[in-house]
């Protein structure tokens, strides 16, 4: 069996952060991810990140990820790509089904000491009559077709949803040459950032608040959408019907936190609706219910790239901590600043919910552990 | 309606959230609009800035003022902001038209003496307008700004031109 000192589950922000931290601080780090490429959905962010300008926010996050993925090198973190983790088992024994080179694949088992959970998040489904057919996709699915694969989804599209991710995914398809017919969404108000939405406006999209999709149509993908308007119970007003032609619908209707490795330790959860589901314990540490196993990013709740990161740098900070790296003295320290920025991101209307949901699960910790 | 009923910004909002230029700053020369009305957490536009002309300060999710004797109208802070929430305006360019900046992420770019179609914050067209300059280089990090010339009366308007 192989020894590793710190084994991390996912390599997108939170996970690289991690690695990062305990890796310049002295540990031995191994990243484990079952995508082809590192970096989890920084590629696909092709916009400038909000944040801190102290660090690094009107960085395109493509950028981020490339020099994450820099740092990772130089600090020596060992990256296995196409692998992934399918097994967690007592005493921190990591079972992982490695890729090869040659394409095949090889049971691995690692002693760590620490293990990292940062496996990010899935997107939410929306069921209509119809939604079956081709061309109907996650806004995520579209974005990794256009950003990274640079293949249009098709030409014209239909988007709901209008937290940020379906505003800044109808903005990129526009970028990539496909035509955003209009935006729906069910809710009274825009769910994201207006500026983002404003983008979107004066490139000629429409906005549908307090509407959805009806039905879709087509035969061998999807031609036409029929959309209405809600009432305040969220009940479709008869007469109010609208088709919209397309050849695209992409669902922009939040993510939840996949927590199939949390699960599988054991770890005590939480429900938690304002970050999309189910999530792991943890204190101001990262760290789980189950000494050494600590979690962040998207995984603790689903947020974005800016907060996932400064998550997986505190676990990171705390790993090495533990393993003697770093002092408490210092790690303290490092672990002050990024709270505050941390604090810092989940300010303001759209962040103190947020903040409010992060403290309820910090003190929802069981006092026993720890 | 409001921004985040439909997207767009309101000239009460502006006004509500004080990120309305003077008449006398307009007719000093180009300036800065910001318009950023929601407190999120952001704030490269302030270090944008080398006249230091554009506070936040903390936390970051205080929104941007800009202080319009300091803004030269230099255009910088356009590129720099992530929201794409910035534009320049001069209404001091000639007579009968004012210059609008704005940042422009589609490919194909407009070029220099091009007509574009000039749009409103909702998207519609308002007028023909000429593109006076296509700015981007690399510190831009690839958000080019465009300039173009419209009608004076339009100036509070438009904020962009339709995509080509």
């Amino acid at each position: 069996m192989l020894n590793r000192e710190v084994v991390i589950a996912g390599a997108g922000p939170a996970g690289l952060a991690a690695a990062i931290e305990a890796a310049k601080a002295g540990a031995q780090v191994l990243v484990v991810d079952l995508n082809i490429k590192p970096g989890g959905q920084l590629f696909k962010q092709i916009h400038k990140f909000f944040g801190s300008s102290a660090h690094r926010s009107g960085i395109r996050g493509m950028d981020i990820g490339t020099q994450m993925l820099a740092e990772a090198e130089k600090y020596g973190v060992e990256i296995w790509i196409n692998s992934a983790v399918i097994g967690l088992y007592s005493d921190k024994i990591v079972s992982i089904e490695r890729g090869l080179e040659n394409g095949e694949k090889e049971l691995v088992n690692i002693q760590a000491k620490k293990v990292i959970l940062a496996t990010g998040a899935s997107e939410n489904v929306v069921r209509f009559k119809g939604w079956t057919l081709p061309g109907i996709m996650g806004a995520g699915a579209a974005q990794t077709m256009i950003n990274v694969n640079r293949v249009k989804p098709g030409k014209k599209v239909v988007m709901l949803g209008s937290g940020n991710v379906g505003l800044i995914v109808s903005y990129q398809l526009m970028q990539a040459g496909c035509d955003v017919v209009a935006l729906v969404e069910a809710a009274p108000k825009i769910g994201g950032y207006g500026v983002h939405a404003s983008k979107i406006r004066r490139a000629g999209v429409p906005i549908y608040t307090s509407h959805t999709i009806i039905e879709a149509r087509g035969t061998d993908r999807v031609s036409e959408v029929t959309i209405a308007e809600l009432d305040s119970k969220w009940q479709p007003i008869p007469g109010t019907e609208k088709v919209l032609e397309c050849d695209v619908v992409t669902l922009a209707a939040g993510l939840k936190p996949i927590s199939d490795l949390v699960r599988l330790h054991d770890l005590d959860l939480t429900f938690n609706a304002v970050f999309g589901g189910w999530v792991p314990k943890h204190n101001r540490d990262m760290e789980s219910t189950q000494s050494g196993i600590y979690v962040a990013g998207d995984t603790t709740g689903v947020e974005e790239a800016n907060t996932a990161l400064e998550e997986g740098r505190l676990s990171g900070v705390a790993a090495a901590e533990a393993l003697g790296y770093l002092t408490a003295e210092q790690a303290k320290e490092l672990k002050d600043d990024i709270w505050e920025r941390l604090d810092g991101l989940r300010m303001g209307p759209f962040g103190e919910k947020r903040m409010f949901a992060k403290n309820d699960i910090l003190a929802d910790f069981p006092a026993c552990v720890k | 309606m409001a921004l985040d009923q439909n997207g767009v910004i309101t000239r009460e909002e502006l006004i509500n959230f004080k990120q309305i230029v003077s008449d006398e700053r307009y007719k000093k020369g180009p300036v800065a609009v910001i318009e950023c009305i929601q407190e999120i957490p952001c704030n490269p536009c302030e270090a944008a800035c080398a006249q230091g002309a554009i506070k936040i300060g903390m936390p970051i999710t205080e929104l941007p003022i800009l202080d319009e004797d300091l803004c030269t109208g230099c255009s910088i802070c356009i590129a720099k902001c992530p929201g794409l929430a910035i534009f320049m305006v001069d209404k001091t360019y000639s007579d009968t038209q004012a210059l609008i900046s704005f940042p422009y992420e589609y490919t194909p770019l407009p070029e220099k003496d091009e007509i574009v179609s000039a749009v409103s914050r909702e998207g519609v067209v308002m007028s023909e307008a000429k593109v006076i300059k296509v700015m981007n280089p690399k510190s831009f990090d690839r958000t080019p700004v465009v300039t173009i010339a419209v009608p004076k009366e339009m100036a509070d308007d438009i904020r962009s031109m339709k995509r080509k």
